[in-house]
Order: C-alpha cells, then structure tokens, then sequence
C-alpha cells in the first residue's frame, strides 16, 4: 500500500479532511447494513487466522505502523519458512540487500520483516539503502564494472534486461515457488514477467499500471452538457471511454468555465521526466499500436526496429499536438509530477493517466481539491488499432480497442547468481527473498503503508479490507480500477531490456523538440526511432533482440 | 659554527655511491610500478589468469613509488633532494587525481562505452567526436551557452550600479550589504525550486499572480523558448550577480578617493568622473570578474536541470545540462565523456582568448 493511499483510507492524517473522510465513514458505518456486519461476523470468525491477526496490527485507523509493528508481522508470517528450514539452519552465513529507502519504506520495512527470520535461521543481513535517485547510476555501475557486492536486490522489472539478461541473478528454486503461492500473482505478473528464457527469477513484491482519472463533476455538469448539446454532438457528455472521446472532449472543453474556474481536459506531461515522461505518450498510445494478436509494441520482436515512427504511434503524437492550444498555457514545462499533483489534484484538468499515487492523494493531500470527485477506470480504448504486420489500421469487431499500460511493472525481490557458488547461502538468500514476498506479508503490504500496491487475486478480496476498516465504496472503485488493468487480456507489458531507460530519455528529448514546434510528428518519430537504433546498436542487436523476445515470452 | 658545516655537509655532501643507490631506488621503484601496471593490465585483457579483481593494487604501486622517489631524491641530491620533498606530495597528488583522470578521461572519450552494452567498453576512434559534429543538440546547447555568456554584459551592468550604491554613504549600507549577497549563499537547486517552481508557477505562483495583475494574461515564464531562456538567465543572474558586485565593491573600496575629488575640484560631472576615472580605474577589477562570471556561467546546468530539463524543445539546454542527461539517464560514458572533453577544450580556447583580449584592452584604456 502507498503511504498516502493508506492515510486517504485510515483517517490517519490529522488534517481538515482527515476529519471529514472521518465523519464520513462513520456515517457510511452507522448506515451500513448486513454486509458490513456480515464482514465482522467474519473478522470475529477468523480471530485465529494469520491474515486477520496481521491486519489488526498496528489496525486500521491507529497510526502509521513502526517498526516493532512490522516485527510483529514478520514473526507472525514465518510459519512459511519455518516449514523449509530448520531453526539455526543458516548460522554463520551473512547476505548483502540493496534496495531503496523511499519515505522511510521499503528497505526499512524489510529490515523488520526479516529480523524474526535472522533471528529464527540464525543468517545475518547487512543492508545498502539508497534513495531513488541514486538507483539507477549504482546498478548499472555495479553491473558495467563487475562490482555486484550484493546478495539480494530489490528491483524494477524494467531493469530485469540488465540484470537477469546478463546472467547475473539466481535461478528461482522450485521451492521458492511454492512457498510464495505464484499462481496468486495477477495474470500481468505471471511469466513471461520475472523470467528469461523460461527461468524465473522474481519474487513480485508489488504490482504496477496507469489507470485514468477524471473527475465526476465535469461529467456530472448540466451546463457542460447542455452546451455539448449545443455544439452539435450527438452523443452523451459523459466519461470518455476511447481516446478519440477523451480528444473530442478536452477539445470541447477549451475556454468553458467550470465552478468559474478555467474548464480543462485531458492533461499531457509535456516535459521530460527523467525517462518516466514517455510512460505517459505511452499510455496514450498503448490502444491504438498494442494489437490483441500481438504481443510487440515498442519494437518489432524479430528485428527490434522501432514501431514508434508507425501510423499508430505518429497519430497519437499529433493527438498530443492538437491537444496542447486545449491545455493550460504552462504544459510545456508540466512533467508528470507537476501534472499530476499541482495541476490535476489541484483542481485543473478532467482527466489524466498516472500511477494509483493520484487516487491514493486525492483525499489526503492538503493541496488536493478533487477528493469528492474523482473517478477511476482503466485507461481508454481506441476506436481502431494500428496492426504493424500488415500495416493496416483494423476496427475490431469486439468494439474499441483497449491495452492498459502496465507501466514499470513494480517491483521485485531478486536474488543475485553470486551466491550459486554458496549452496547456504544460496538457499538463505532465497529463503529471505521467500519471506518478503510471502502470501501472507503481501497482504499486509497491501494494506498498509509500504510503498506496494496490491499485486495477487487475493489482494482484491473487498471483505478483508472491509472487516479490517477500510472504506468499501472508495476500495471497490480504486482496487476495481487496478484488478481491471492488471487482469487484462490485451495488456502492453514494457519491454524488459537492458538500457530501456536509455530509449525512453532520448524520446523525451525529440518528443520536446515536436511539442516546442521544431519538428513535425512524424519527423520526430523519426528521429526518435533513428536514436533508438543507435542505441540498440551500441548496446548489441542480437542479444537485445532475444532478450525483448524472451521478455515478452515469444 | 664547526657543528652547522658538518650539519650541511652530511645534507649536501652526496658521495657517488649514495648516488648511485639512489638512481638504483628510483630505477627499481619505476620498474616495480610499471610491472605491477603489466601484471594488472594482462589479467584485465584476460591474458594472464592471476590478477587483482581491481586497479587498487596500482594504487598501493603508485604510492610506494612516490616515497621511493622522495628517497631516491634525497640520496641523489642531498640538500636538493630534501627540498623537492616539499613539493613531491603536491605533484604526486596533482598526478594522481587530476593529471591521470583528465588523460584517462580522452581515453574514454575515444571509446564506446554504454555501461548497458553486453561487450562493455570498446575503443572506437573518433567515431564519438564525429557523432559531436553531427549531433544538433550539441549545437544548440553551444549556441545557447553563447546567449547566455552574453547575458554577464547586463549582470556586470547591474553589479556595478549595485556596487555604486553600496560604496556611497546610504542608510543601512552594511544591512544591505549582506542582503544583496544572500542570493549567493543559496543552492541553485533550492534557488530552483523556491524562484522557478514555486514563486513563478504558473498557477499560484505571486510572481504568476503579480504578472496577472499587471496585465500579463497568461504569465508562463517557461512555455516560450525565449520567455524560458530569459527566466532562466534571471535566475542565474540573481544568483550570481552579487559574486560580480561583491568583486566591484572591494576594487571601488580600493581605490583612491583623491583622483575622484581632484577631478571634482577640476569641475567634472559625476557622469564623467566616473567614465573618465571610475570606470578605466576599475577595468582590471571587472576583467577579473567578467572571466570568472563567465567560467561559472559555462558550468551552468543546475537550475536548467531543475526547472526545465532543458526545454522547451532543448530552448535552455546548456552544455552541462546535456552531458547530465547523456551521463545520467543514458549511461553513455564514452560519448558524454567526448562531450565534456571537447567543452573542456572551448573552454580553455575562449578563456585564454579572452584574458589575451582583456589585458589588451585594459592596457590601451588605461
């Protein structure tokens, strides 16, 4: 769970609408009925359960959980291990973790999570905590000078092209598999994710994909609709379902007012974001260039020549050009983050792809104005799909087109080849790795604040998290939202291949040039795929061929 | 007196043979360290299959054979030999950690080196430095650095008029004295969030709203590829503009206040006293500031990496600024280590140019 999302949903915050939110689920509790009461029976049913007795620590609503509540966790989630290992079985071995210390979360939960395992197998972990910014250039330092000094790693699977493509990760034991529960994992995080060449390297740890936001006052508006009317369109004003819907609607809404505020549409990240700032064209362009009956997306899987000059990716370039007179005048230097959090929550724009943060702040954050009127769906549909192997733009007969970007993919516990030598060390590396991605402890995760989303079928059982107090309107509409996206049959999974960022980076500096007018569309999409050419020649096209292939389990 | 000349004589009195020993401890020590260099060198070319996993070993070599330098110059030249022990470290140092990076650096700089390429680093010639010549966003991060070098003209403009003020007899000269070099004191990443992404926010920004109310529709300060330049200039310059005035200050408080009140009793303006007389008195001081200004303005990346990543469309990319992204976000060492070593070239070019050209000029003013 996102630490905002856990706040949005516990009341944890002490702030004006933590108090609202407050009255309000305890209005929503004073009238609920037999579910809600059903759901208690449960709880009180299961006092013996391990998943109930976790998820009453520290309990919903009391405060953000410390270190000894995570402890408590983990020494209550050891049964798993327990049952591969014995007491004091790994004495004397010591393991390496590096992995990211983001709002005080991830390495540090990990580290409470595994002190009832030091403990119980007697190992001992020393940690390498680092902080976002610093990830990327110690990896691929790590990995370019031969100086993996680490055991375990928590990891993107982005990066998995650069790690388990070079064969420097651990092949997953079977009895890892079993003790995690894979087949709990949502559909998207199955194989081919977390493998290569048919061997599994991952434990997920948390699940990751865009998802549309809007806001139900703008679709809601009488006067917006009325002059929908007016204007001569012969549908509903209603949520767009299709990208074509959501252009005609932004485009609609330029110069209305709104509250007498400035009426807006969808809203574009315009600037670059580190390489982060292509996920949102992608999002955009994953209905019209993901086809159902092929899994490559970003490149042809045979070849690797980039599809990002093609019919579908050009047109949804321009999609984006047309659109910026609509948007408000600073989108040009609006990243994603600005975006999201100091346009979108803050009350301009109708509509906009992100990561679940949005959902899970806008309640919470103080500068956030649109906690009552937010929406969740899974991003649109596209009224046709670019087929690159014939080059023909094809109506499906199902409808739309729809292709939920699953952007980043989240992240992974990973163990590294280097304690294949160590058989100890090995089975401890894993067995810790095991631990952390246990069934169980990602319930919990889950559900409270740790930096995760829910990421397993079991994670979007709503009668959990409801006998645990969590408000059932906003997590059936939010989780509803992800379960739709990650179980989709058509989803654009991201390219697992060493140096993606690298594409991603040079895209956004051409997609600039497009956006600032120095350069047509198709022009820049040239440009971009020349650029990712050179980079897939610099790197090495054979391997990266096989590897984009064997990412995408071709 | 007879005690301090045999003191002198066991210092400067070297026999042949403790020279020759001493030519002996170099000469080995030189050996030691360049067989240390060929023992690492071929296991890395994984010729031989003993070796160190790393270049550390180099480094003890390198240290042994500095001390044994420092002894070997004592034993060959007595006196001399205990005086460049003085200067020794500081050279071994200089070689060390800015001699050896900057060669290796062009050795990189000719190399392919992608740290997620599968065959690691590759020597490539001056593929790199052609890719340079073609690469217009090089060009225009050149072209935009030469904007924003012309820019210290006005910040020099504006330090000197501060400067002025803050050398004449005002109220509360020292309070804004410390005021106006409060700017410098300030990160230019916390100058880039509190002035670029906050006050002059779009949206709720009071430098945005200030705008509004004096008539400026819609103040984006970095929508427009001038308008970004601009704001970013400003920035910059009010950063550093108290580094120029606080220079101009102390040459003003330096020079000699009778030149200025005999051309006051001889009738001058205040205009022409200080055309005629400030300002050709204090060339020197401006030189001296200008050229430093300019070498900080070349490193110029913080804000534009903070603010706008370089857009609109690459409009406030700095040289810096793309190397960053070369290096950071695409792992390209070899060919952003091109870049920087090209950059590092200009630089010397145009600041050597420029102090020929400023002593010229400072000579036939003055």
């Amino acid at each position: 769970m996102k630490k905002g999302m856990y706040e949005l949903a516990t009341g944890v915050s002490a702030t004006r609408r933590g108090l609202l939110k407050g009255a309000a689920s305890l209005a929503a509790l004073a009238g609920t009925s037999g579910a809600t009461i059903g759901a208690l029976t449960k709880t009180a049913a299961a006092e013996d359960n391990v998943r109930t007795q976790i998820l009453a620590i520290p309990g919903v609503g009391k405060g953000s959980p410390t270190d000894a509540d995570w402890q408590k966790v983990g020494e209550l989630c050891l049964a798993a291990t327990k049952a591969n290992v014995a007491q004091g079985e790994f004495a004397g071995v010591e393991l390496t973790f590096m992995g990211l210390n983001n709002q005080n979360l991830h390495n540090l939960l990990f580290r409470g999570f595994l002190k009832p395992w030091e403990a119980y197998t007697g190992a001992k972990i020393n940690w390498i905590d680092l902080a976002q910014a610093d990830y990327n250039a110690r990896l691929q330092q790590s990995i370019a000078t031969g100086t993996v000094d680490f055991d375990i790693i928590e990891m993107g699977a982005p990066f998995e092209g650069d790690v388990c493509g070079k064969g420097l990760a651990s092949v997953m034991p079977d009895w890892v598999k079993a003790q995690i529960d894979m087949d709990d994992y949502v559909g998207y995080l199955k194989a081919p994710v977390g493998t290569w060449d048919g061997k599994t390297y991952r434990i997920s740890i948390d699940g990751d994909c865009h998802n549309f936001n809007y806001r139900t006052d703008y679709f809601a508006d009488a006067d917006l609709a009325k002059a929908w009317k007016e204007a001569g369109n012969t549908t509903e004003w209603a949520v767009p379902t299709t990208w074509q819907q959501v252009q005609a609607a932004s485009k609609f809404l330029a110069g209305k007012k709104i509250g007498g505020q400035d009426a807006y549409g969808y809203l574009d990240p315009l600037k670059g974001w580190g390489g982060f700032g292509f996920y949102f064209l992608a999002s955009r362009a994953t209905a019209a260039v993901k086809h159902p009956e092929d899994k490559a997306w970003l490149f042809d899987a045979d070849t690797m020549k980039p599809r990002i000059n093609n019919p579908g990716w050009v047109r949804t370039i321009q999609d984006v050009l047309d659109l910026i007179p609509s948007e408000p005048k600073d989108q040009l230097n609006a990243d994603p983050g600005t975006t999201g959090f100091q346009q979108f929550l803050a009350g301009t724009g109708s509509m906009l792809s992100w990561w679940g943060d949005i959902g899970s702040s806008a309640k919470t954050s103080d500068s956030s104005v649109v906690g009552d009127t937010i929406g969740f769906s899974i991003l649109p549909g596209s009224d046709d799909v670019y087929n690159s192997k014939t080059g023909a733009w094809d109506k499906l007969a199902s409808g739309p087109n729809f292709a939920p970007n699953m952007a980043y993919i989240g992240w992974g516990v990973y163990v590294m080849a280097r304690v294949d030598s160590d058989e100890k060390k090995k089975k401890a590396a894993w067995s810790a790795a095991a631990h952390l991605g246990g069934k169980d402890i990602s319930l919990w995760c889950a559900a409270y604040p740790s930096g995760f989303q829910p990421y397993r079928q079991s994670h979007f059982d709503t009668a959990e998290w409801v006998a645990a107090g969590y408000d059932e309107t906003f997590i059936k509409d939010y989780l509803g939202s992800e379960a739709d996206s990650y179980n989709h049959p058509n989803a654009a999974i991201e390219p697992r291949i060493p140096g993606i960022f690298q594409y991603y980076s040079v895209a956004e500096d051409e997609l600039a040039k497009i956006y600032a007018g120095k350069a047509t569309a198709q022009e820049g999409a040239d440009a971009i795929a020349a650029a990712w050419d050179k980079i897939t020649d610099q790197i090495g096209r054979d391997k990266q061929v096989a590897l984009y292939k064997a990412s995408l389990g071709m | 007196m007879s005690n301090q000349t045999s003191q002198l004589d066991v210092y400067e009195g070297v026999t042949p043979q403790q020279r020759q020993r001493g030519v002996w401890v170099m000469a080995l020590a030189t050996l030691g360290l360049i067989a240390v260099f060929i023992f690492e060198s071929l296991y890395k070319l994984e010729i031989t299959s003993a070796g160190s996993e790393n270049w550390r070993i180099l480094g003890y070599a390198y240290l042994a054979w500095g001390i044994a330098i420092g002894v070997g110059q004592v034993m060959t030249r007595g006196e001399d030999g205990y005086k460049s022990l003085f200067i020794l470290p500081a050279v071994l140092f200089t070689v060390a950690l800015v001699i050896f990076p900057t060669l290796f650096g062009f050795y990189i700089a000719v190399t392919d080196w992608n740290l997620s390429a599968f065959e690691g680093r590759k020597f490539n010639g001056l593929a790199n430095f052609w890719q340079m010549i073609a690469d217009p966003y090089y060009w225009n991060a050149l072209l935009n650095m030469l904007y924003y070098v012309l820019a210290i003209f006005v910040e020099y403009i504006i330090a000197f008029s501060l400067a002025l003020l803050l050398n004449a007899q005002i109220r509360a000269r020292k309070f804004f004295r410390v005021v106006f070099l409060l700017p410098l004191m300030l990160s230019p990443v916390a100058v880039s969030w509190m002035v670029g992404k906050s006050m002059m926010e779009y949206r709720f920004g009071p430098l945005a709203r200030l705008a509004r109310y004096l008539g400026w529709e819609d103040p984006a300060f970095f929508s427009t590829p001038w308008m970004a330049k601009i704001s970013i200039m400003i920035m910059d310059a009010w950063t550093f503009i108290p580094f120029l005035m606080i220079m101009l200050l102390a040459g003003l408080q330096a020079m000699s206040r009778e030149i200025l009140e005999a051309a006051k009793v001889d009738g001058a303006t205040p205009w022409q006293g200080f055309w005629q007389i400030t300002f050709p008195l204090m060339l020197p001081v401006s030189v001296t500031a200008v050229i430093l200004r300019v070498i900080f303005k070349l490193k110029l990346a913080d804000i534009i990496i903070t603010v706008t990543s370089g857009g609109p469309g690459g409009a406030t990319d700095s040289v810096t600024s793309f190397i960053y992204r070369e290096y950071r976000d695409r792992s390209n060492v070899g060919y952003g280590t091109m870049l920087a070593m090209v950059y590092l070239i200009i630089i010397i070019l145009f600041v050597t140019g420029l102090l020929k050209f400023a002593n010229r000029f400072v000579r036939n003013v003055t």
